[in-house]
C-alpha cells in the first residue's frame, strides 16, 4: 500500500529526528545540542517539502489532503480538532520556550579570541605576527636536543598544568569538573592544530586576564603565566602540548 | 525624437554626476598636490618622511596619516553616520555590482547570438541590459550621495584617503564618464548597431564598456582593500612613501579583485532572474510566460555559473587574510565575527538548495523527465547532508547541561565538522551534485543516439562517484590526520576534482549528445509558479549574503580605520554585535530590494508604453 505523500513527509522528518536522538543521545552518548538540532531540523523540513514539491503531480499529492481539510465539508470533525490543536501546540511551544527556569541563560561565547598584534611580558614587547618559537628549529637541525627540550616541557606541563588539562591533555584533570566551561581539550583537532604557536604563547603567559574584551565575559581560569614561569618554559610546553598530540602547530611553510 | 531626449536627459544626468564626482575627488586631492608642489607646508606636520626623487637633490616629503580625536568627527545632532556610510556604502556595492556584472554577460550573449543567428538571444541581451539601465543611474546618484557622506561626516579619513590615490581617483572620476557614453552608446545604439560590419562595431562598444567598467572596479578594490592590507605607506606613520601603485598593488586586492568579479556576475544574474520571475508571474499569454521563463532560466545558469567557483575564490581571499594577519584571520573565523559566518554558511545553503529546486520544477517542461525524477530525493538528502555539515559550528551554543553532558565546550563528533576541512569537502559535494541537478534537467529532454551512450553515461556516473569519494578522502585524510600546512593545502586538490567533474561531464555529454533526438519540443512556460519563488530566494539570499559579509570585512578592521595606521577614534569605533549588525544589513537589504522592485516596475511601465505604440 502506497502511504500518502503527505504522510511520507512526516515520517521522513519524525524518522530523521529519532535518528538524530538514537545515534547521537544513546548510541555515542553525546547529544546534539538543541540550538543546533533545531537548525538541522529547520533545514530538513524545508528539504523535505522542496522534494516533495518538486513536480506538480507530487506537489498536488502534497496539498491535497490539507486542502480537503479546509474545503470538505464532510471532514468537518477532523477539521475542527485540528483548528483547535495548532494553536494549542504554538501556545505550548511558545510557553516552553518562554518559561523562567533556573538553568543560566544560553551564551556564545568566543572560545579562540583573536589575539592582539602585540603583546608584553618577561619585560620586552613581542609582535605576535611574526614571533616564533625559538626552540622549533631543532626539531630538524637537532632532533636529540629537540627531544631534551620536549621532555622539560612535559615535566612544566606535569607540575604546573595537568590538574586542569589532564595527564593526558584532554582537558579531564582533577580540577576539571569544577570550571565552567571545561578546560581545553589539546587532542581535539579543533584546538591547537588549528593555531600558531604564536598564539599559544599569548594564551599561556597572559592567562585569563589577557583575553580581549571581545571575549568577554571571558570565563577564563586560566592563570597568567607569565608570573609563574620563564619565556623559555612557556615555549617548551608548547613543543610538549603538540609533541604529545601529535599535531603540528600552523604555519605557512608549505605555501 | 524620444531617443534623441532620452539619450540628451541621461547624458546631462551623467555630466552631472561626473563633475560631481571629479570635483569631489579632484578637491579632495588638491592637497596632495600641494604637498607635492610646497614640500615646506608638508613639513609642518610631524614625523614625515622623505623620498628621494630621480637624482636625489629634490626630496618630496609627505604627512603622516592623522592622529584623530572624537573632535575630527563632525557630528549632527543624534544623527549616526556611520549607519548612513554604513547603509550607503552598502547600497552602493550592491548597485554597482548588478550593473557591472550585467554588461558582462549581455555582451556573450548578444555574441552567442550573433554567432547562432538566433534573434532570441539578441533580443534577450537587450532586455537585461534595458534592467540594469535605471539601476546604473541609481548607482551613480548613490555613488554621489556615498562621496558627500564621507565628506561631510569623516573629513580627516577621506583626505588622507585621496591623499594616496589622488592619481586613481581622479581616474576614477573619468573613466565614470567613460562607462557612461560607452553604456548609453550600447543601450541606445543597439538597433542603430545593427547587422553585418555594425554589430561588430556594437560588440566592440560593448567590450570597451565592459574594460571600462571592471578597471572602476579594481580601483575602488584598491582602496577598499588597502584599508585592510595597508601597503606603500610608512608602517609605522602611515607617511606615503611616493609610489601609489605599490598603494594600490596591496596584499590583499588581488584575492579581492577575484572574489568580486565572480560573485558580481553571480549577483547580476540573480536579480536578472529576480527580474524574469516577477514579470513571469504577472504575465498572462503563453508567449509571455514562455519567453519569460527562458529568460529565468538562462539567468539562473549565469548565476549558478558565478555561484559555483565563488566558495573558492572566498576561500582563497580568508586564507590570504590569515596569511596577511593572524588576528585577523582568528577575528573573521574563529573569534568574534565566526558566528557571523554560520549564518553564511546557511544562507550559500539556502543558494544552492534554491538553485536544485528550480532546475529540479524546471524538469516539467519536458516530457522525458520523468526518467529522472525518481533521483531528485537522493539528490536532495545528499545536498541536504552535506549543508548540515557545511553549517554545523565548531564552537557550539551551549546551555550549561548540554556542556556537562558533552564534556566541553566542542562536540567530540560534530566538533570536528566544524572546521575547514570538513566545510570544503561539504561544499565540493555539493556542487558536484547541484551540477548533477543541471546535468540531469540538460538531459531530460535527449535521447542519445550514439552507440555507446550506455558506456558514456556509465563513465560519467564513475566520474562522479569517484570524485565524490576522491574529495571525502582528502577531506578526511588530509584534513584530520596531518598538519594544518597540509590541511589547508589539500584544498586544491579537492577544487580539482570538482573541475575535472564538471568538465569531463560537460566534454562526454557534448560528444554523446550531438544529433541527440529530442523526446518532444520544450514546453517554456510550463513550469509551477513556486519555481519562480526559488528564483526570488535567489536573490534575496545573494544580496543579503553580501551585505552580512561585506560587514564581515570591512567589521575585521576593528577600531581601525586603515588597519594598524589611521586609527577610528570616533564615537562609533565598536565592533557591533551580531544582532545590531544583523538588523543594519537587513534594513539596507530592505532598501535595496525596495528599489529593485521599483526598477522592474519602471521597466513595467515602459513596456506597456511600447506595447501600445
Amino acid at each position: 500500500m502506497k502511504l500518502p505523500k503527505l504522510l511520507q513527509a512526516v515520517l521522513v522528518v519524525v524518522a530523521v529526528y529519532i535518528a538524530f536522538k538514537l545515534v547521537f543521545s544513546v548510541g555515542l552518548q553525546q547529544p546534539i545540542p538543541s540550538s543546533l538540532l533545531t537548525m538541522y531540523m529547520f533545514f530538513v523540513v524545508v528539504a523535505t517539502l522542496l522534494v516533495t514539491t518538486a513536480t506538480e503531480e507530487s506537489a498536488k499529492e502534497m496539498s491535497g489532503p490539507i486542502k480537503a481539510l479546509v474545503e470538505d465539508p464532510s471532514k468537518k470533525t477532523i477539521r475542527n480538532i485540528v483548528f483547535v490543536l495548532v494553536p494549542l501546540l504554538a501556545g505550548w511551544m511558545t510557553y516552553s520556550n518562554l518559561r523562567p527556569s533556573f538553568e543560566a541563560p544560553v551564551e556564545l561565547r568566543t572560545i579562540h579570541p583573536a589575539p592582539p598584534g602585540s603583546m608584553k611580558a618577561f619585560g620586552k614587547s613581542y609582535d605576535l605576527a611574526k614571533l616564533e618559537n625559538p626552540f622549533r628549529k631543532y626539531q630538524k637541525e637537532d632532533p636529540e636536543k629537540f627531544k631534551a627540550l620536549v621532555k622539560e616541557g612535559g615535566a612544566v606541563y606535569y607540575k604546573n598544568c595537568h590538574y586542569c588539562h589532564g595527564d593526558k591533555l584532554d582537558g579531564q584533570g582533577q580540577y576539571a569538573q569544577g570550571f565552567n566551561p571545561l578546560p581545553l581539550n589539546f587532542q581535539d583537532i579543533g584546538t591547537i592544530a588549528q593555531l600558531q604557536e604564536s598564539f599559544l604563547f599569548w594564551r599561556i603567559a597572559t592567562g585569563g586576564p589577557g583575553l580581549p574584551k571581545e571575549a568577554t565575559p571571558w570565563l577564563s581560569a586560566m592563570p597568567v603565566w607569565k608570573d609563574f614561569l620563564t619565556e623559555d618554559e612557556i615555549w617548551k610546553v608548547i613543543l610538549f602540548l603538540y609533541d604529545y598530540t601529535g599535531q603540528a602547530p600552523r604555519s605557512w611553510a608549505a605555501h | 525624437m524620444s531617443f534623441f531626449s532620452g539619450f540628451k536627459r541621461l547624458t546631462c544626468l551623467t555630466l552631472l554626476l561626473t563633475v560631481l564626482f571629479a570635483g569631489g575627488f579632484t578637491f579632495t586631492s588638491l592637497p596632495v598636490f600641494a604637498n607635492t608642489a610646497n614640500p615646506e607646508e608638508a613639513v609642518k606636520s610631524e614625523g614625515t618622511t622623505t623620498e628621494a626623487v630621480k637624482e636625489g637633490e629634490k626630496k618630496v616629503e609627505y604627512p603622516p596619516a592623522p592622529k584623530l580625536t572624537v573632535a575630527d568627527y563632525p557630528q549632527i545632532g543624534s544623527f549616526n553616520p556611520r549607519i548612513l556610510v554604513w547603509i550607503v556604502a552598502q547600497l552602493h556595492l550592491w548597485f554597482a555590482a548588478f550593473v557591472l556584472a550585467v554588461p558582462i554577460f549581455v555582451l556573450i550573449i548578444e555574441a552567442l547570438g550573433m554567432a547562432t543567428k538566433d534573434q532570441r538571444y539578441d533580443n534577450m541581451a537587450y532586455e537585461f541590459i534595458k534592467v540594469s539601465m535605471a539601476a546604473y543611474s541609481i548607482t551613480a546618484i548613490i555613488g554621489g550621495l556615498l562621496t558627500f557622506s564621507l565628506l561631510v561626516f569623516y573629513p580627516d579619513l577621506f583626505k588622507y584617503m585621496a591623499s594616496l590615490f589622488s592619481r586613481s581617483m581622479l581616474a576614477y572620476a573619468f573613466l565614470f564618464f567613460a562607462e557612461s557614453a560607452s553604456l548609453y552608446i550600447y543601450y541606445y545604439g543597439w538597433h542603430w548597431l545593427e547587422g553585418g560590419f555594425k554589430k561588430w562595431v556594437h560588440l566592440t562598444i560593448g567590450l570597451v564598456l565592459n574594460f571600462v567598467g571592471t578597471v572602476l572596479m579594481l580601483l575602488a578594490n584598491a582602496w577598499v582593500s588597502f584599508s585592510m592590507s595597508p601597503n606603500g605607506v610608512d608602517p609605522a606613520t602611515g607617511a606615503f612613501l611616493g609610489s601609489e601603485w605599490n598603494v594600490i598593488h596591496n596584499f590583499l586586492w588581488n584575492p579581492l579583485n577575484l572574489h568580486r568579479v565572480i560573485a558580481n556576475i553571480a549577483y547580476g544574474g540573480s536579480i536578472i532572474g529576480a527580474y524574469a520571475a516577477y514579470k513571469f508571474l504577472g504575465s498572462s499569454s503563453k508567449e509571455d510566460k514562455a519567453h519569460y521563463d527562458w529568460m529565468g532560466y538562462t539567468a539562473n545558469v549565469i548565476a549558478v555559473g558565478g555561484l559555483l567557483p565563488l566558495p573558492f575564490a572566498g576561500y582563497w581571499l580568508t586564507k590570504e587574510i590569515y596569511a596577511y594577519s593572524q588576528q585577523m584571520g582568528i577575528t573573521l573565523m574563529g573569534g568574534v565575527f565566526a558566528w557571523l559566518f554560520i549564518m553564511q554558511a546557511v544562507l550559500i545553503g539556502a543558494l544552492f538548495l534554491s538553485v536544485n529546486y528550480y532546475l529540479w520544477c524546471g524538469m516539467e517542461r519536458s516530457e522525458g523527465s520523468v526518467r529522472y525524477t525518481k533521483n531528485i530525493k537522493w539528490i536532495a538528502a545528499a545536498v541536504v547532508a552535506c549543508f548540515l555539515v557545511w553549517f554545523t559550528p565548531h564552537t557550539l551554543v551551549l546551555t550549561n547541561q548540554e556542556l556537562k553532558a558533552l564534556g566541553g565546550p566542542y562536540h567530540k563528533y560534530l566538533g570536528p565538522l566544524g572546521i575547514m576541512p570538513a566545510k570544503n569537502t561539504a561544499v565540493n559535494i555539493m556542487i558536484i551534485l547541484t551540477f548533477l541537478s543541471f546535468t540531469l534537467y540538460r538531459r531530460a529532454n535527449k535521447i542519445a543516439t550514439v552507440s555507446w551512450a550506455a558506456a558514456g553515461s556509465a563513465v560519467q556516473a564513475a566520474i562522479f562517484a569517484g570524485a565524490i569519494a576522491n574529495i571525502i578522502f582528502l577531506g578526511v585524510f588530509y584534513g584530520y590526520f596531518t598538519n594544518t600546512a597540509y590541511k589547508v593545502a589539500a584544498s586544491i586538490p579537492q577544487v580539482s576534482t570538482t573541475a575535472v567533474v564538471i568538465i569531463f561531464t560537460l566534454i562526454i555529454d557534448s560528444m554523446m549528445f550531438k544529433g541527440a533526438k529530442d523526446v518532444a519540443p520544450l514546453k517554456w512556460g510550463n513550469v509551477p509558479g513556486r519555481s519562480q519563488y526559488a528564483l526570488f530566494t535567489l536573490a534575496v539570499s545573494f544580496t543579503w549574503l553580501m551585505g552580512l559579509m561585506g560587514y564581515i570585512r570591512s567589521g575585521i578592521r576593528q577600531h581601525w580605520h586603515v588597519n594598524s595606521i589611521m586609527r577610528d577614534n570616533s564615537i562609533n569605533a565598536f565592533t557591533p554585535t551580531i544582532g545590531y549588525a544583523a538588523q543594519v544589513v537587513t534594513l539596507a537589504a530592505v532598501i535595496f530590494m525596495a528599489i529593485v522592485i521599483f526598477i522592474f516596475w519602471l521597466s513595467n511601465i515602459s513596456a506597456k508604453k511600447s506595447a501600445a505604440h
